[in-house]
């Protein structure tokens, strides 16, 4: 049991950081708060990437000459290097996107817009 | 050199994608020809592939040489070659179409950049549907996704903003699903190669971290299908974009994504894990039946004429998804064709939709009052499309929902076989309003202080007469090929059947 909550933290991590994002998203009306808790949301999914690349016991992925060394697996590092790239493309594109809405609405709480749009 | 195609249909328009805005600072109109020329050059590469897949069945290129699993491959089979035939098809026509349209609606000085964005658009469609990588595969998810939040914010409108945000959010969501996925069938096979991974996955059937894995791909695919009740960003993005972007989202967006749905449902999870394990179907079967009878109320409900196209949209992926639930080999010949048929219907409609803003500025079904003299044209295309959603026959409409209903009489679902009836009656209580409109109610002249400001091109009603010969064309050619294919659907219906049959091995 101990094991089971203390020897995989760092998936328990990646379960509560994943929540409180996706919380904040479905839950925060500010533009701006949502867009922060899909960066958590991102960032746990990363965290889940680097988790199962380790391998006990395991160093950096280096070759070394004449040296038998044990490293963590670097695909996944690899793989969690371009979905970090893509979340801070969205990140950019949201961010525009939300100056944008506050240029054209004058505001970036969802309850006002959707407010002025019944309006409109 | 031949051996090179897989890689080019995505090479040239991602590498065109970065000259336009370049050439557009030169001379704005470069960046229309380089545009159609790279969409026309894509599309002549893919049917080009689908010959090939005809004479040898299979194409797997190696990016880089790398073998698979190792290397990402590209793996083209009867049914990526269709929908890529599809894809960029339809991405050349719209590309023809654009010119007019952008200069009406979209700033001038944006006109580099938004092509640059369309073309990039397309590269993640074709992307996701060459890819034999799954990780590669959400890498074009992204790049087609990010494309299109840019392509909706670019609508006149500031909905259009609101629009772009919400479906940016969710598409996110399901996007991260779809990593995740990934993630979760890489650490217990330690693949992400498709055929490798259909290979190592059925002795981890009983697996939970498979089955994790498989909720994380139904509703990250299911987010980008727009399955009921996971489309809600799908109305307002596709009312409030540009209307060349309405177009080519409508035609191939969702279509693309149900490629990746049936792809991973089929090939990488397999039919009996999908079946026997998860039960998934009958949790299909009964969303595309809700969504097909709930778009079609809501669509009757509207009076924008882009937001009613929309809530149709949203039926009309029930219908795709319905015969895949259906997992009958005429169920998915039915979705298959379902893919053409409505990315050529739903995109003559929105295209005709395009051509009327840009001679009225107008988007209300009202507004559609006698406008079947002044647009001829247009509007018999508009009728055709519509005929052929309703599912007349002689018109591809008929052919895809045929194989749908005649899958749910063998697997002896009466109510579905209703349902379906009953959706066509809807579609022509939706659509009969606007041909109505058309032909059958006189112009009213509205006050001139009344019309919008945008309606630039047409001060005075009488004006309005059909679009220009750029647009026309592939209104027509889209409305015919829905005749066509209506009448002699045995090409499309000969690479559906092989599809299937690589699809239920």
């Amino acid at each position: 049991m101990t094991e089971f909550i203390l020897g995989k933290y760092n998936y328990w991590i990646y379960i509560v950081l994943m929540m409180t994002g996706f919380y904040a998203v479905i839950a925060k009306k500010n533009l701006l708060k949502k867009l922060i808790g899909l960066n958590i949301l991102q960032t746990a999914v990363f965290l889940f990437y680097i988790s199962i690349a380790k391998v006990r016991g395991g160093t950096a992925p280096i070759f070394l000459e004449g040296a038998e060394v044990i490293y963590d697996n670097p695909l996944p590092h690899v793989l969690i290097l371009t979905a970090i790239v893509v979340a801070v493309s969205t990140t950019a594109v949201a961010l525009a996107i939300v100056i944008l809405i506050k240029q054209a609405y004058g505001t970036v709480e969802e309850d006002q817009i959707l407010e002025m749009t019944e309006e409109g | 050199m031949r051996e090179h195609l897989p890689i080019l249909v995505i090479i040239v328009p991602l590498l065109t994608a970065l000259a336009v805005p370049l050439a557009a600072r030169v001379k704005r109109i470069l960046a229309w020809y380089l545009t159609l020329i790279s969409t026309a050059v894509s599309c002549g590469l893919s049917f080009d592939l689908l010959l090939t897949v005809m004479r040898t069945g299979k194409v797997s290129y190696w990016l880089s040489g790398w073998e698979p699993p190792w290397g990402i491959e590209y793996a083209v089979d009867y049914l990526n070659a269709f929908v890529l035939c599809i894809v960029t098809c339809l991405g050349f026509l719209v590309a023809v179409y654009a010119r007019r349209s952008v200069e009406h609606e979209v700033e001038e000085h944006r006109t580099g950049v938004f092509y640059a964005t369309y073309l990039l658009f397309v590269t993640g469609l074709a992307g996701i549907v060459i890819t034999g990588d799954i990780f590669n595969l959400y890498v074009f998810l992204e790049i087609c996704s990010l494309a299109g939040y840019a392509l909706i914010a670019v609508g006149r409108k500031r909905e259009a903003l609101v629009a772009s945000y919400n479906y940016l959010i969710l598409g996110s969501l399901g996007a991260i699903f779809v990593l995740l996925g990934t993630g979760y069938l890489y650490m217990v096979t330690g693949s992400l190669n498709m055929a490798d991974l259909a290979a190592r996955l059925p002795a981890l059937y009983h697996s939970k971290v498979v089955q994790t894995a498989f909720a994380f791909f139904v509703i990250g695919l299911g987010i980008k299908v727009a399955l009921f009740p996971l489309h809600t960003w799908l109305p307002n993005a596709y009312t409030y974009a540009p209307s060349a972007v309405s177009a080519i989202m409508a035609a191939t967006g969702t279509k693309v994504a149900a490629y990746a749905f049936i792809r991973v449902m089929f090939t990488v999870f397999g039919t009996d894990f999908v079946i026997y394990r998860i039960h998934t179907t009958q949790i299909l079967l009964v969303l595309s039946v809700v969504a097909i009878l709930a778009g079609s109320v809501l669509a009757i409900a509207q009076t924008n004429i882009k937001k009613m196209l929309a809530y149709s949209s949203i039926s009309q992926v029930g219908y795709i998804v319905l015969g895949i639930a259906l997992l009958t080999p005429t169920g998915i010949k039915g979705s298959l064709l379902h893919i053409l048929n409505h990315a050529l219907m739903k995109g003559c409609l929105f295209l005709v939709v395009g051509a009327v803003v840009y001679r009225t500025g107008l988007t209300s079904i009202e507004d559609f009052k006698g406008l079947g003299k002044k647009m001829p044209v247009s509007m018999a295309a508009f009728t055709v499309a519509a005929l052929s959603m309703i599912g007349v026959p002689l018109t591809v409409g008929f052919v895809s929902k045929w194989y749908l209903v005649l899958a749910a009489i063998e697997t002896g679902l009466w109510p579905v076989v209703a349902v379906l009836l009953l959706s066509s009656l809807l579609m022509a209580v939706y659509f009969w309003r606007v041909i109505d409109n058309l032909y059958f109610v006189p112009a009213v002249e509205p006050a001139p202080e009344l019309r919008p400001s945008s309606a630039s091109h047409s001060s005075n009603p009488h004006e309005v007469r059909d679009a220009p010969a750029l647009m026309l064309w592939p209104t027509v050619i889209s409305a015919a090929l829905c005749v066509i294919f209506g009448i002699i659907p045995f090409l499309p219906l000969a690479v559906a059947e092989k599809a299937v049959s690589i699809l239920l091995r």
